[in-house]
């Protein structure tokens, strides 16, 4: 990969920027966008260590700052993410909004800033939302029912590479919620097709994979995620690359259930 | 007056002592278990390993993290691998040579007993991870891989690509959904302890806030698990999730729980090179790159040309060199003391504080597609932050605060000096001494959850008697006053300053004289100026918003306000130990060639804080450990 922006390690360009960001005290009042300007950000920055640098510069100005989840920032926990100017995480693929940096950027770009928005995620303040949903939809089955102790060697069965292969692109997913911001359906089949996944192809899942599949698929749609139309953009936006075929597998094991 | 600290470590040869007490442990009968209540804070490794299995069980559970969901926990990003003593290599690897390895890596400053006792069910980890599913890494004949980490001449690490906490965790948590579903365990997501309730002198409860409502909330039990997680935040910068914090161990320290060996913290050799002011985090690149990347520096001071133009006769593979034995997978202290060394001789690449971490050689033995196979995740990362290929320039790599071996002191049965008090994972102090040997912490987590706490926590309730204490009992009302004036008081300061500028100088001070290489001018300055900031802090802190909502800024200057105290034992800690030992570098104890140089006559203990009712005026206790099985011998990785 060549450098970008004729930057490299060390050195940043300076930017600044014009943001749109959506501001929400609470769940409870009505949001609006607000215009906010910064500059000198460099392009070595992160997306969020911008936005901590518009947040000194806000509490300065005697504002209130952006309130926004984020913990790791690695791009492994799955607390943050956005819809940066229409995409759920920003413009880079296969990336979190932690993990986008600035030089994806350009001098006096406007940038939209705006939560993920579904029924099954409301807003908590600004760009945090509530995503307790997705801790349903695991509580209803993601698991293999086994309790602490009394387990058999980890080799006594083997486990064909590729299958377990499979299993860990499955289980990457870090529960983000973007595919459920990006879909025109707010459904959760990705995330929660992924989980199935994982566990349908290993041979300790096998037992209660018809369960699995039918409890999840109804926590789902009780919760209020919406349905899959194949529009493919869950599968566009995912940081983990999570495929779509994971939701055709799941459907596979949905409808096993209920033969 | 110092208190003489029990660690209730069982008689016996050290191989019988955990099957002896498991015997001689009080149960609780099945039917029992309902009646006792057990809150467990935090839900990482350690916690939703525990709070799964004290659900399953039976015991009536309340659970609480920060985060919103328990599978956020600063566990996820640990990269590497988990070990286990299960030879599965036929390499010679046994019980008994995990425990050597942890003892001698983390330079015999770790009580036998307990490190013993790790090793023993290291073993039934794995075998419980593949039970939940955990999709480990597997040859091609079906069976599991392993690879070799730091400190050690066997391959005894079990990993999932470049993220094996990852599927770990989502392996606890998964155990853990399932109890929620089933009603055993009561889930507090975006809920922060701010205090620990003690009644009669035993740990009752915690008082919380719900960070969405900012409601401040009591919770009692029988007895109240902290597994809180590391402090290396105290430096701001390090390879620590943003929330990672001090706040639940030193608010129980406060309320009587001895902080043991806070000076002890781990700078990991292998993180992407700091890049400006604004920065807020250091990556990690883990450490089993070490396995196929190769570290060197210029031989020559200030040289400047781009790494594939400097010939193999001019580099100097330094750990090569100096640890031919180990080389490049020497323990984690030595390394980043060695980089910091030729980074000091001003041999540095890059903005001059980098040494390079190179794969070209293993690309050329074993193809970029292997490479990418073990590492792939990792290189994407790398080549995220800094726009570089590591595939055809070398990495640049820099050392960075990773963990914290020091914590809350507790006795074998990982209980804190307060009866019912007990902590585990990374925010106890017991296994690691003075320097944690990769792939180690996630196992040490694990152990602590589901195979040690069950037992002493049944051992604690079966054979106490305690009273009924509900919420409204006085001490409760006391404590959550205690917190609701403290969150008041940080609202109504309206200085000038911000939560970050805080953390931040802290932070300074920290890195430049209590980082990777302590001395005693340096320590007397941050005890001189960590009280003041401490004191700026209280005067001029501005915190923006209200109490009654979700404030992220109120969060963050609470957790400063915290480590603004505990910043001051640490140096206090690294001052009073005069030797070197592990991660715990004085310049003025060095042998000849520059290595830590212990003294074993009159360190070779746990230095166990007491709080007395001011910050900086806690006594220091003493544990004096007793090595029964291994010989103290100079560390020699050569
Ligand atoms: C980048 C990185 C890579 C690593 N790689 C490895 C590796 O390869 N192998 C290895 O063995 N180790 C590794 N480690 C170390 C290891 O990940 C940690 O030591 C370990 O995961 C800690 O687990 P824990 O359960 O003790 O704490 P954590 O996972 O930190 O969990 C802490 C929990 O406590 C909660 N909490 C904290 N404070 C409060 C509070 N006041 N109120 C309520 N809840 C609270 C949090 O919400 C969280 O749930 C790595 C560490 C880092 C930083
Ligand atoms: S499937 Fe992808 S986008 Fe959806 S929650 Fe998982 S990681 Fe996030
Ligand atoms: S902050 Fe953890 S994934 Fe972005």
């Amino acid at each position: 990969m060549a450098t970008l922006n004729g930057t490299s390690n060390g050195h940043g360009k300076m930017l600044s920027l014009t943001l749109q960001i959506w501001r929400q005290k609470n769940s409870k009042t009505k949001g609006r966008m607000e215009e906010y300007k910064i500059k000198g950000v460099s392009t070595e920055m992160s997306f969020l260590e911008m936005l901590d640098m518009l947040n000194e510069q806000l509490i300065k100005e005697g504002k209130d700052p952006v309130a926004f989840d984020h913990d790791c920032r690695e791009g492994i926990c799955g607390m943050c993410g956005a819809m940066v100017n229409g995409y759920a995480h920003g413009p880079d693929e296969a990336t979190t909004l932690c993990q986008t940096h600035m030089r994806s950027f350009s001098d006096g770009d406007t940038i939209t800033i705006e939560p993920w928005r579904a029924k099954a995620f409301p807003v908590i303040k600004d760009l945090a939302v509530d995503r307790t949903s997705f801790e349903r939809i695991i509580q209803s089955g993601g698991y293999i029912s086994v309790g602490t102790g009394g387990t058999p060697d980890a080799n006594a069965i083997p486990i064909p590479k590729e299958a377990a292969d499979r299993a860990m692109d499955a289980a990457q997913c870090i529960g983000c919620g973007a595919c459920v911001a990006a879909c025109p359906n707010a459904s959760a089949m990705l995330f929660t097709s992924a989980k199935i996944s994982h566990l349908a192809n290993l041979p300790q899942g096998q037992v209660e994979r018809h369960f699995r599949a039918a409890n999840m698929i109804r926590a789902m749609d009780e919760l209020g995620f919406g349905n899959c139309t194949n529009h493919g953009e869950c599968e566009a936006v995912c940081p983990k690359e999570i495929k779509m075929e994971n939701i055709a597998l799941m459907n596979r094991e949905y409808f096993g259930a209920m033969m | 007056m110092a208190t003489v600290l029990d660690s209730k470590v069982p008689s016996g040869p050290l191989g019988e002592k955990w099957e002896k007490h498991k015997f001689e442990s009080k149960l609780v009968n099945p039917a029992n278990r309902r009646k006792f209540s057990v809150i467990v804070v935090g839900t990482g490794l350690a916690g939703a390993s525990a709070a799964a299995s004290l659900g399953d069980m039976g015991y009536k559970v309340k659970a609480f993290c920060f985060q919103d969901s328990p599978r956020r926990a600063h566990s996820i990003a640990a990269q590497g691998g988990i070990n286990a003593a299960k030879n599965y290599r036929n390499d010679g690897d046994s019980v008994h040579r995990l425990f050597y390895d942890t003892i001698k890596g983390g330079d015999y400053r770790a009580r036998e007993a307990n490190v013993h006792r790790l090793a023993e069910v290291s073993v039934n980890i794995i075998d419980q991870c593949v039970a939940q599913g955990v999709p480990f890494a597997r040859e091609y004949g079906g069976l599991l891989d392993n690879r070799s980490f730091g400190g050690a001449q066997v391959s005894r690490t079990f990993y999932a690509r470049g993220q094996t906490g990852q599927q770990l965790l989502l392996g606890a948590y998964s155990a853990l959904s399932r109890q929620i579903h089933l009603n055993n365990v009561e889930m507090h997501t975006r809920t922060e302890m701010l205090d620990l309730v003690v009644v009669d002198g035993r740990a009752r409860g915690i008082i919380t806030r719900n960070l969405v409502t900012g409601a401040v909330e009591r919770h009692s039990a029988d007895a109240v698990l902290l597994c809180t997680g590391g402090y290396g935040n105290v430096f701001f910068l390090s390879t620590n999730a943003q929330g990672c914090n001090v706040t639940a161990t030193w608010r129980a320290h406060r309320r009587g729980a001895f902080f043991a060996n806070p000076c002890y913290t781990q700078i990991h050799p292998t993180c992407i090179p700091v890049h400006g002011e604004d920065q807020s985090k250091l990556t990690l690149m883990s450490e089993s790159l070490r396995n196929d990347g190769r570290v060197w520096v210029p031989k020559a001071k200030g040289d400047k040309r781009r790494a594939e133009d400097i010939p193999e006769a001019e580099r100097d593979y330094f750990l090569e060199r100096k640890y031919p034995a180990f080389g490049n997978l020497v323990p984690r202290d030595i390394a980043s003391r060695n980089a910091k060394e030729v980074c000091d001789e001003g041999r540095g690449v890059g903005e001059g504080q980098a040494v390079y971490l190179d794969f070209a050689a293993s690309i050329a033995r074993v193809g970029e597609n292997v490479i990418r196979d073990r590492y792939g995740n990792l290189f994407d990362m790398y080549a995220k932050i800094t726009a570089e290929n590591p595939y055809k320039t070398p990495m640049q790599i820099y050392p960075a605060v990773h963990y914290t071996m020091g914590g809350l002191w507790v006795d074998y049965n990982l209980q804190s000096t307060i009866p019912g008090l007990f902590v585990l994972g990374e925010a106890n102090f017991s296994d690691h001494g003075a320097n944690r040997l990769g792939a180690s912490a996630l196992m040490q987590g694990l152990a602590d959850g589901y195979f040690v706490a069950p037992y002493t926590i049944g051992n604690y309730l079966g054979g106490t008697k305690l009273d009924p204490v509900a919420t409204n009992a006085p001490e409760f009302g006391a404590v959550e006053n205690d917190v609701n004036e403290r969150v008041n008081k940080l609202l109504s300061v309206k200085g000038n300053k911000t939560p970050l500028a805080f953390h931040k100088e802290l932070g300074k001070i920290m890195w430049n004289d209590c980082g990777m290489a302590r001395s005693k001018d340096g320590l007397e300055s941050a005890l001189k100026r960590i009280p003041e900031l401490r004191e700026e802090f209280w005067n001029s802190i501005n915190v923006t918003g209200e109490a009654g909502e979700f404030n992220q800024q109120l969060e963050r200057a609470g957790r400063v306000a915290d480590f603004l105290e505990f910043g001051e034992l640490f140096a206090k800690d690294a001052l009073v130990r005069e030797e070197s030992c592990g991660g715990h570098f004085r310049t003025e104890h060095q042998t000849e060639e520059g290595e830590a140089k212990r003294d074993d006559d009159n360190f070779a203990h746990v230095a166990a804080y007491e709080w007395t009712g001011k910050s900086g005026a806690q006594t220091r206790n003493v544990e004096q450990l007793i090595f029964e099985n291994v010989k103290l011998t100079q560390r020699s990785y050569k």
